[in-house]
């Protein structure tokens, strides 16, 4: 069951032993023993059920927090990195939180156009057509001028994943970035990261590599993706989506609708 | 019956908890009061040397950013609150300048005036007041504002961007803070100077403006000028990262954050208290 996903592309992120501690208890380790490895333009999806430590390990690779052992390194360099000599590197992956975790004080506007007011030098003129492009490409020019708790959770969840996009990431690491959608918008974002990996659409003509977490796998069973799950503090790596139907573990089948295993 | 739960605990009497003796309870009592204590100033000390090395490390860094949000925090803290300020430092300067001048009238000591006011309201009223104003005013809402966005995720969404929560929420509310408290405190004085020279006018005190006026020059040194610029400052800052960190620096959910903001509150009260006796000790051996 534990294959590494390996591929003839230079990895982007490659994980050697490493444990990913809770955010809420940084001395306990959610996630034990990650051997993996992720190569550009690939397009991964983590299962698990609630409290598996999904969102944890997430926050490890994006290099929110360090890894509690293990050998993390994100485009050939080591993680955690000392002060800004990893920005370079932090800069190219880009992560989306499960509610957006969108600025409450700030409109919409002004969420997707706050990092790059940190980053990067532009002029007026272009860091307004940067925001604007991205509210178009999103559907969210409706609500520039809103502040998030006008707007209902969905369009939260878009609007966190245009502030991610604004910087151009080459990965971008998505937190259950489907539960709690309604179909329109379920469809919406099934297409918008098929076109992401396929370096279309937001992605703006390069491959993106993607890592989803999810709870549930069945949105993705006719998609061409990468596989693992989370299971009892261990990581799994399954192959390729077309391969799961051959798996027999309870879980698996759990998280493709299929069955529901004993809680 | 009578086989025993392993995963219950024993209900035997030789395992009840016992109060223990008072001078037990005490001695616990002020033994944890004092770790808590020293935890306490320890976090605060390296968030404030931590707020510094941001600073300095990263001084210019996003300007585009940084620099409204200072503007925006000397508005928040100072101007906005300018007409507050100015109604409180009248009403100072009626009940308590305006009381004292005319006491002094009374004991036939107007000579002394000036070496009052600046001693009372230049020195010490003025700037410990104003900080206590903006504690209550800005200092409770930084709490609020940071242990919100902290228990919401937003400090999180924040260090995903690669945006140092410290260098964008911290630090502009430490030089936004210190500017605003140093500008209100030189409004609050001349405030409550001028209402109290209004009350001595209007109860006849023979005093002449241009005499109250000599008399404060006068009683008012070189050092008065640097020290109440530093004290001002200092009270800024001192409740800016109290506050800021309060807010920001500990684990927090949404219930938390009106215990952060009491805490936040007491603290400062007494470290302000505290820095305020640090400068009267300067006043006293300079």
């Amino acid at each position: 069951m534990d294959d590494p996903g390996n591929s003839s592309k230079s990895p982007v992120l490659e994980m050697t032993g490493v444990s990913a501690a809770s955010r809420s208890a940084p001395e306990t380790a959610m996630v034990e023993d990650v051997n993996w490895s992720v190569a550009a333009g690939e397009y991964w999806v983590l299962g698990g059920m609630h409290g598996s430590g999904k969102s944890d390990f997430l926050a490890m690779t994006a290099g929110l927090a360090a890894p509690l052992r293990g050998s993390y390194r994100l485009f050939g360099r080591q993680m955690p990195g000392l002060g800004d000599e990893l920005l370079a590197e932090q800069l190219r992956v880009g992560l989306v939180f499960d509610g957006g975790q969108l600025f409450h004080h700030l409109t919409i506007e002004e969420n997707l156009a706050l990092p790059l007011r940190y980053h990067r030098e532009l002029a007026h003129g272009d860091l307004e057509n940067s925001v604007k492009s991205m509210l178009e490409a999103t559907g969210l020019s409706a609500w520039a001028g809103r502040l998030p708790g006008t707007m209902g959770r969905s369009w939260q969840k878009r609007a966190g994943l245009a502030r991610a996009l604004v910087l151009q990431p080459e990965v971008l690491l998505l937190d259950n970035p489907l539960s709690g959608l309604d179909s329109r918008h379920l469809q919406w974002w099934l297409e918008a990261l098929g076109e992401m990996s396929a370096g279309q659409g937001l992605a703006g003509g390069r491959p993106m590599t993607l890592v989803i977490t999810a709870q549930d796998l069945r949105p993705w069973r006719n998609r061409p993706a990468h596989v693992a799950i989370l299971q009892k503090g261990r990581f799994y790596s399954l192959g390729r989506q077309a391969q799961l139907s051959g798996l027999t573990d309870p879980m698996v089948r759990e998280l493709l609708g299929e069955q529901a295993a004993p809680v | 019956m009578g086989e025993k739960n392993p995963e219950m605990p024993d209900p035997s009497p030789e395992r009840t908890l016992l109060p223990p003796p008072p001078s037990l309870f005490y001695a616990d009592y002020v033994g944890r009061a004092l770790f808590g204590l020293w935890a306490t100033v320890r976090g605060l000390g390296a968030f404030a040397l931590i707020t510094l090395g941001v600073m300095v490390t990263k001084f210019g860094a996003a300007r585009d950013v940084t620099f409204p949000a200072i503007h925006q925090e000397q508005a928040r803290t100072g101007t906005r609150v300018l007409p507050m300020f100015m109604f409180i430092s009248a009403a100072l300067g009626l009940v308590v300048v305006g009381q004292t001048i005319t006491r002094l009238n009374q004991a036939g000591a107007t000579l002394l005036m000036g070496p009052i006011m600046v001693a009372v309201v230049v020195r010490e009223l003025g700037p410990l007041l104003t900080a206590m104003l903006a504690l209550a005013w800005s200092g409770t809402r930084n709490v609020i504002e940071l242990g919100t966005a902290r228990a919401l995720g937003e400090v999180e969404a924040l260090e995903a961007l690669r945006i140092d929560p410290i260098h964008y929420l911290v630090v502009p509310r430490v030089i936004g803070m210190a500017l605003a408290v140093f500008a209100l405190t030189i409004y609050f004085i001349l405030g409550t100077l001028a209402s109290g020279y209004f009350f001595a006018f209007v109860t006849n005190v023979p005093l002449r403006p241009d005499e109250y006026v000599r008399q404060l020059s006068d009683a008012m040194s070189g050092l008065d000028f640097v020290i109440l610029t530093m004290k001002s400052c200092l009270f800024g800052v001192v409740i800016a990262v109290i506050t800021c960190y309060h807010g920001l620096a500990q684990p927090l959910r949404l219930e938390e954050v009106p215990h952060a903001a009491i805490r936040a509150v007491a603290q400062s009260v007494v470290a302000c208290v505290l820095l305020d006796a640090v400068f009267i000790v300067i006043y006293i051996f300079s």
